[in-house]
């Protein structure tokens, strides 16, 4: 077991967006449940992959985390500091420790700011740097991610996509943050693209001691860069466990489903793997199904599964996994 | 295998106001009788560009398709799709060749009903009256695994969630038993357990009808698994070709060996870094003078800079444009 020290906790976190009929006369007459009851850690100096379809409420529960959308209930700790009873000025503190990469860097950077001046605007806001430290402090950043500072003064749109994904890498490692949320960071990108940024995050990582939640729907990935990974499913975490664990020894019916269905680039493994194929898609998140959210889907569910709700529990030791049928 | 579609030297051209975009810059390929033969490439690698161009389906102004031939063979009959008149083409489009698209959404009509959609193309097509044409969607909508089929037909795309508007993509696509169908990353935008269910769909609705298919991508890992032939491009032309195997076993091209390095695999502990190919993908401003891997590859050498590659067979079937052998760590010597 990992013996390091947890950076970020999570409990019971949940995020419900109200749903509202009438103009004049709002009222509520639902939620959609995005996150609903999750719970876990993250280590320093780890990456914790969370991985899920869309919809399954994994960037919501990056940005509630950061508090950038507030959670309707349950706490979040960073560094033993509970942020979710923090006010507005507190957290804005602590923002320089906790920073985020957006999947689509286009709409992340301002398109009429230089490279230079969206780099520098944290160090500015926080008055960390001025004058010629900034400028050296900018330059310093931009070529820790790659990128080359006489650039500095051109614009979002001169660069291509992986090199704009550099740009945002370089603003939230301005401030020395201990902790990133990198929402779908490579998305959008090319494969041979993708590669570039997922291995200079792992560089960076390495040389400044980063915490990653690293936000994915691509499993391949998730395998690649997580030490742990949680797998979502309708708001709510299903497993969650050590990386190879879980890609060898999956627990939950879904996350067996999940894996089957990645394809794996070698044509000798593809003609002997065999596919759960899962029927159906996801329920809506506004009237999640009763008992297991997974039940509709579930090619093993039996009649408990619709019933009741099963716990998130630790099947074994650093294995957690939310299913009734794992003994 | 007799081809059904021989493509011979496309050459496809964007005139805009900021200059012209090399697209498709000399694509020759053959697709045989009820084989899927897989596009690959990164994007603006002139995949989507060549299929479109197959069919006449580039947006005419600015794109032109201004060299080539594209000979469908039909029984004794050859036809040049370039040479035909759109309405010619229109019978061909829908007839013979079938398509499904990334976004369903843009190609559907939003404003007809999903059932209207596949009638009228039974009844443009196949000379089929209203009510037959009706109960044939029905049929055709239960055959891509749509629930309800028969209320479903008066649903219009909106209602339907990215899933079931691939599937009723599919539904139109199909509903002429077409010979070929070009299926432009059709699961690129969809979560990875409906992907699985539309790759699996297609690979039976291939081998019922018998069709051809032309599967554009740029997922290696789907490839892998669907595909008898890999056709792997880049800057608007061909870099390697080869039997789904030996594309995987024994890549030739440099490019091919970086992307298939640059990838993670799901069956494999993620350890060290993945295989980097630094730089950015070509300029399509100007016509390939060189080899247009050159500036990225780690192997280009002198000739690499000063002419295009021909695409070459070096083993039966395995086709590569590269003067590196990967295989000795030399040039070639082919003259």
């Amino acid at each position: 077991m990992d013996e390091r020290r947890v950076l970020v906790q999570v409990e019971g976190l949940k995020v419900h967006f109200p749903i509202t009929r009438g103009v004049v006369f709002s009222r509520r007459v639902g939620a959609v449940r995005a996150v609903d009851g999750v719970s876990f850690d993250i280590r320093e100096g780890e990456t914790l992959g969370l991985v899920g379809e869309s919809g399954c409420g994994k960037s919501t529960t990056g940005r509630a985390i950061l508090r950038l959308i507030r959670p309707t209930s349950g706490r979040v700790f960073f560094d033993g500091i509970e942020l979710t009873g923090l006010s507005e000025k507190d957290i804005r503190a602590l923002r320089p420790r906790m920073q985020m990469i957006f999947q689509d860097s286009y709409s992340a950077l301002n398109p009429r700011h230089s490279v230079g001046k969206i780099v520098a605007e944290p160090l500015v806001i926080h008055r960390a740097a001025r004058g010629q430290e900034l400028r050296d402090r900018v330059a310093e950043l931009l070529e820790l991610v790659g990128l080359n500072p006489a650039c500095m003064d051109r614009y979002p749109h001169e660069f291509s996509g992986g090199q704009r994904q550099r740009v945002g890498i370089a603003r939230a490692l301005a401030l020395h943050p201990d902790f990133i949320v990198c929402d779908e960071p490579i998305s959008a990108l090319d494969v041979s693209i993708q590669a570039q940024v997922v291995n200079l995050l792992q560089e960076l990582q390495e040389r400044l001691g980063l915490t990653y939640l690293f936000i994915a729907h691509d499993l391949s990935m998730v395998r690649h860069i997580s030490s742990r990974v949680a797998v979502m499913y309708l708001g709510k975490i299903m497993e969650l466990t050590d990386r190879d664990e879980l890609f060898e020894n999956p627990l939950h019916p879904y996350t067996e489903s999940l894996i089957s269905a990645v394809p794996v680039p070698d044509p000798r493994v593809e003609k002997k793997r065999r596919r759960i194929i899962l029927k159906g898609e996801v329920p809506n998140p506004a009237s999640p199904p009763e008992g297991c959210v997974f039940s509709t889907r579930c090619p093993r569910a039996v009649e408990e599964c619709r019933r009741v709700e099963p716990a998130f529990r630790q099947a074994r030791p650093g294995h957690f996994v939310s299913c009734h049928l794992v003994r | 295998m007799a081809p059904i579609l021989k493509v011979r030297n496309l050459v496809t051209r964007f005139h805009t106001v900021d200059g012209v975009i090399h697209a498709v810059n000399g694509v020759s390929f053959d697709l045989e009788e009820g084989e899927t033969l897989a596009f690959v490439g990164e994007s603006g690698c002139g995949k989507t560009v060549t299929a479109l161009s197959i069919v006449g389906l580039i947006p005419r102004p600015p794109g032109r398709v201004e060299e080539g031939e594209v000979i469908l063979f039909d029984g004794e009959r050859e036809r040049d799709l370039l040479r035909l008149s759109e309405p010619e083409l229109r019978h061909i489009r829908g007839g013979q060749i079938g398509f499904i698209f990334q976004d369903p959404m843009t190609s559907l009509n939003p404003v007809l009903s999903i059932g209207q959609q596949i009638a009228e193309s039974l009844q443009e097509h196949l000379g089929m009256g209203a009510a037959e044409a009706r109960r044939r969607a029905v049929e055709l909508l239960d055959r891509v695994g749509i629930p309800d089929p028969q209320r479903r037909y008066n649903s219009y795309p909106h209602q339907f969630s990215g899933g079931m508007r691939q599937r009723a993509m599919i539904a139109i696509a199909i509903a002429c038993r077409p010979r070929i169908l070009i299926a432009d990353e059709p699961t690129t935008a969809l979560d990875v357990t409906v992907q699985a269910q539309i790759v699996e769909l297609v690979q039976e609705l291939r081998s019922e009808l018998g069709m051809a298919v032309i599967w554009i991508t740029h997922d290696l890992g789907i490839v892998a698994g669907l595909a008898d032939r890999v056709q792997v491009m880049y800057g608007g032309l061909v870099v390697e070709r080869a039997p789904v195997d030996a594309l995987y076993e024994t890549p030739l091209h440099p490019y091919t060996i970086g992307l298939l390095g640059a990838l993670p695999r799901l069956d494999q502990a993620g350890a060290g870094r993945l295989a980097n190919i630094e730089g950015t993908p070509p300029d399509l401003f100007a016509p390939p003078r060189c080899c247009p891997f050159a500036p990225r590859c780690a192997c280009a050498f002198d000739r690499c800079w000063q002419e295009v590659p021909p695409l070459v067979e070096i083993v039966p079937r395995h086709e590569v444009a590269c003067f590196f052998d990967v295989v000795t760590g030399r040039a070639r010597n082919d003259g």
